[in-house]
């Protein structure tokens, strides 16, 4: 019945993976400790059951590579805010919209008549703005360096156009300074990385070499098809057994050490480098992009003066140390029990790429 | 057959709802014999009484309703006059009822094009011949603009349960085989890719059908063989087999490999994150039979249109009681969960 797919089905095909998983088991002859940086990542391999069919020398622990997980509170409640305001068209993906802040979430904003819309892309909320010229349209920018580029595009084409009605509230974060502070910690328990592909899609690999020399620990950029996961994790795992800390690209089909050079310099263009917190983690210096000086009037924070909002985190959420590793999501106390995605503590718990959340939909194990 | 004259439908075309239509005046009246009359008429209808009088063959009858919202109202394959049919139709034959009567209650937004409805009309009068139902019963309200989307519909339904027939969802026993009547996510899938927003053109068709005439001969050939039967519409086949296992407090495992999934409803899944196990349909049918009495059922639903693609997806356990859980390619396993919240808005 299930006709082949092409690009997709030759990275599921399970003769490959049982070929792949044959090679780990032989490979792996002491313990490691593996983490798979992005969120995408951590949702095919417990949705495929990976971790299972892993041997037990192995563990995988689960990265901070979600957007959702680790967009601050405060730029949750920011949000809220502004997209309760009457003028305000609110656009955003849509994992965002069930993202709870202190009290409500943006479904919540909506049913109480905020005008909230989900769009699959920030080109989409800027033709939404071309729209309804006597509307502000706001898209929530958040992501790693993967939607960086749409979203700084979104931007850019704004102030082509003239587009004045149109606003982004930026959540953008990066992954190599987070490897360095999970890298950095006292309690480290990382020994290797499957990089997100995506992310080096857009950057390369080249800027994860300096990592990988400094702190000794090989860097594997990865795809998220269960072939190329495990194609990924024994890479890595060959690159330990050996002693090599280097980074080898597992994610040729779509990865190259440059990267996409026009997607980097679209970033340049309208973002520059800045101190950003993350949800659960805290501020981590240099993490993350804020719009230059050239485009701040397309800043929702500043246009809606929402800067001075601040939140805090439940005190029960240990999402902060799951997002480093350091803690399995069955391992919190409130997994399960205080916390499910019908009642988040934590963004981790919400998100389809949250480490919770999947393991709450699809671990046998763990309910 | 027509028993009044329409009015020329280039006159039609340009004609909207009017809040007039829905006041129960001249305009109301105009509005049913030219548009609602002339399709569904039949001899309790003809009466315009207030109520139809029934006499049913049998005492134990089953009794239903639903509403229907979705948007957009038509989409590939189907619209909402066909699916607020079918729907109640399936809803009545999947508790082991034979579909008699259906009521119909019409909610119309000022300004939707009188066009418009009587193509809904001509579907549903379409779909209740197909299904063997009579809508003898009925009603109109218009609202202002903005208070609807265009039209929303609802219909109850009155049928008779077959002699014999105790059909529960809490009848499923360990061994049974679960049986999924074809593909999945076609209905929700069409509705996705068929609203603004979204631009990417596809092939892919609502699987919208009634299942009377399957289920009647499953019933009729294979008799006791089903010990469960559900419509897996809103929530998809995972919601329909989450609700089976735990009403019937027993596990239910189903193998990746099995689920049927047309690829271009595939494809649209995998573009937007979404599992087909998660998406409506509406002319499917989930059921749970002895293993024994499996192979007979599934070639009685292989006569059937919305039966052609039906294979076994897996069968009921004694391990983890009131969850469902997915045997990977890889054979590794997953829970397959209830979806949460709104994954498509207003599918049905």
């Amino acid at each position: 019945m299930l006709r082949p797919m092409k690009y997709i089905d030759e990275y599921r095909d399970p003769e490959l993976a049982r070929k792949l998983l044959e090679e780990i088991r032989k490979k792996a002859l002491h313990h490691w400790t593996i983490m798979e940086i992005c969120g995408g990542q951590t949702h095919s391999i417990i949705r495929n059951g990976i971790d299972q069919l892993l041997p037990d020398t192995l563990e995988l622990v689960h990265g901070p590579g979600c957007p959702v997980c680790v967009t601050p509170l405060e730029s949750i409640e920011r949000a809220l805010a502004i997209a309760a305001r009457e003028e305000v068209i609110f656009t955003s993906f849509g994992d965002m919209l069930r993202v709870p802040g202190n009290a409500r979430d943006l479904f919540m904003v909506r049913s109480a008549g905020g005008d909230v819309r989900i769009v699959f892309s920030p080109l989409d909320a800027l033709q939404i703005a071309r729209d309804n010229p006597s509307k502000e349209v706001v898209f929530f920018a958040v992501g790693f360096e993967t939607t960086a580029p749409a979203n700084a595009m979104a931007v850019w084409q704004a102030v082509r156009e003239g587009i004045n009605n149109f606003s982004v509230l930026v959540s953008q974060v990066m992954v190599p300074p987070a490897m360095r502070a999970i890298l950095s910690s006292p309690d480290n328990r990382v020994q290797g990385f499957l990089a997100a592909g995506h992310v080096c899609a857009v950057m390369g690999y080249e800027e994860y070499e300096p990592i990988s020399r400094e702190f000794q620990v090989p860097i594997v950029p990865t795809g998220f098809e269960p072939v190329e996961l495990l194609a990924g994790i024994l890479k890595t795992v060959e690159l330990l057994e050996e002693g090599r800390a280097e980074v080898v690209n597992c994610y040729g089909r779509v990865v190259s050490r440059a990267g996409n050079p026009i997607a980097q310099e679209t970033i340049q263009k309208v973002f520059e480098v800045i101190d950003r917190p993350w949800r659960g983690i805290g501020l981590i210096p240099r993490s993350g992009l804020g719009l230059r000086e050239a485009f701040a009037r397309f800043d929702a924070e500043t246009k809606f003066k929402v800067t001075n909002i601040f939140a805090e985190e439940s005190s029960l959420c240990m999402s902060g140390s799951v997002l480093q590793g350091k803690l399995k999501p069955d391992g919190c106390p409130a997994f399960a029990k205080e916390c499910t995605p019908q009642h988040p503590l934590g963004a981790t718990m919400v998100s389809s790429e949250g480490a919770c959340a999947a393991y709450y939909q699809y671990h046998l194990n763990t309910l | 057959m027509t028993i009044a004259p329409i009015c020329p439908t280039p006159i039609m075309q340009h004609e909207t709802v009017q809040m007039a239509h829905g006041a129960g005046g001249r305009l109301s009246q105009a509005l049913m014999h030219r548009v609602f009359m002339p399709h569904l008429h039949n001899s309790f209808l003809d009466l315009l009484d207030d109520q139809a009088k029934l006499d049913l063959p049998s005492r134990r009858i089953a009794f239903t309703t639903d509403t229907y919202v979705v948007s957009p109202i038509f989409f590939p394959g189907s619209n909402i006059g066909e699916l607020a049919v079918n729907g109640t139709v399936n809803d009545l034959a999947v508790g082991g009822a034979t579909p008699l009567y259906l009521s119909a209650g019409f909610v119309l937004e000022e300004g939707l094009s009188l066009a418009e409805l009587e193509a809904v009309v001509i579907s549903m009068a379409e779909a209740a011949r197909k299904a063997g139902v009579m809508i003898v019963t009925g009603d109109t309200k218009v609202v202002g603009k903005g208070q609807c989307d265009k039209l929303f519909i609802n219909t109850a339904g009155i049928g008779i349960i077959r002699e014999g027939v105790n059909l529960s969802c809490r009848n499923m026993k360990a061994g049974d085989s679960i049986i999924l009547s074809g593909t999945v996510g076609d209905h929700g899938m069409a509705i996705m890719t068929s609203r603004e927003g979204l631009s990417f053109q596809s092939r892919i068709t609502s699987d919208c059908a009634a299942l009377n005439g399957m289920i009647s001969t499953i019933l009729d050939e294979v008799p006791f063989a089903i010990h469960a039967m559900r419509d897996p519409t809103r929530g998809g086949v995972a919601a329909t087999l989450n609700e089976l296992a735990s009403s019937s407090s027993i596990g239910i495992e189903i193998h990746e490999s099995t689920i049927p999934v047309k690829s271009d409803v595939r494809g649209a899944c995998e573009l937007l994150g979404i599992d087909p196990l998660h998406v409506a349909n509406e002319g499917k049918l989930v059921v749970a039979v002895a293993a024994g009495d499996a192979e007979k059922v599934l070639e009685v639903m292989r006569r059937f249109d919305p039966g052609r693609d039906a294979v076994i997806i897996g069968s009921v356990v004694d391990d983890h009681p009131g969850m469902v859980v997915m045997r990977t390619v890889y054979g590794s396993q997953r829970i397959i969960d209830l979806p949460l919240g709104e994954q498509l808005p207003r599918i049905c």
